[in-house]
């Protein structure tokens, strides 16, 4: 690193100072309520299965009879 | 970052989906990560939401982990593109100020002006760019250390390190900040 750097960084270092890199607290109850999260949500794709089914039926209701012959 | 390595039986039980070899790991490595990310972002509560979202996305690939592979060295991994994907979505320090030159003063107001501008002008960096620069030139870790947590060569850091430089240095003569 050559001078200009060293300038520089200790510049970097004045204006960013150290912070605190000590976790206060345990992270597990809130990584629980994520995946629980995760786990009750329904998927954009099925949404989107779900609308196109709902058209297809409203643009042509006959063709309700296929889906339940495929159900 | 310590290394904390796992026994490959339990990260051969997390490579399966077991979850409570998940919780293990989770309760095991959240300070590291936290640690990792904090140094990154430099705001504890986003760090916070950044660890969690790192083991989320290590929950979602724990397929993909090799179990014969240290789990610190991918959780880093993770954790970095997770800061990255974070330094991404916020909008860059965009507020301009007008042209000011400061003096060699040792005057606390012009030192608490030069250390604002040199945020700003930290802040205005490229995510990909303002990573390197805060982990080489304030947390003072290696190249090859950099590498690793990035995907990317030492060279590729070198690089990325010298174009932080010259930006920072160019941002910060715009904002009258002679470094």
């Amino acid at each position: 690193m050559n001078n200009d750097e060293e300038k520089l960084q200790s510049l970097l270092k004045e204006a960013l100072p150290a912070i605190n890199t000590e976790l206060s607290r345990d992270l597990w109850p809130h990584m629980l309520r994520r995946l629980d999260e995760s786990a009750s949500s329904v998927p954009w794709f099925d949404w989107a299965l779900a609308t196109l089914l709902v058209a297809g039926v409203a643009i042509s209701p006959h063709s309700i009879l296929l889906l339940l012959y495929h159900l | 970052m310590p290394v904390l390595e796992q026994d490959s039986e339990l990260l051969q039980q997390f490579a399966n989906g077991d979850p409570g070899a998940f919780e293990r790991l989770f309760r095991d490595h959240q300070t590291e990560v936290y640690r990792w990310v904090v140094r990154i972002v430099r705001d504890p509560a986003a760090a916070e939401d950044l660890t969690i979202e790192t083991f989320w996305r290590i929950h979602r690939a724990h397929a993909r982990f090799d179990p014969q592979r240290s789990f610190s060295a991918w959780a880093r991994r993770i954790a970095t593109n997770a800061a990255l994907d974070h330094l991404k979505s916020r909008p860059r320090e965009v507020a301009l100020v007008e042209q000011f030159v400061a003096p060699a003063s040792s005057d606390p107001v012009v030192q608490k002006d030069v250390r604002e501008r040199t945020q700003q002008a930290f802040c205005r960096l490229p995510a990909k760019l303002r990573i390197v620069a805060t982990l080489a030139l304030i947390e003072e870790l290696s190249y090859k250390e950099i590498a690793d947590a990035l995907g990317i060569s030492a060279g590729a850091v070198k690089v990325r390190v010298f174009r932080a430089v010259r930006q920072l240095r160019s941002e910060l003569t715009r904002l009258g900040v002679t470094p």
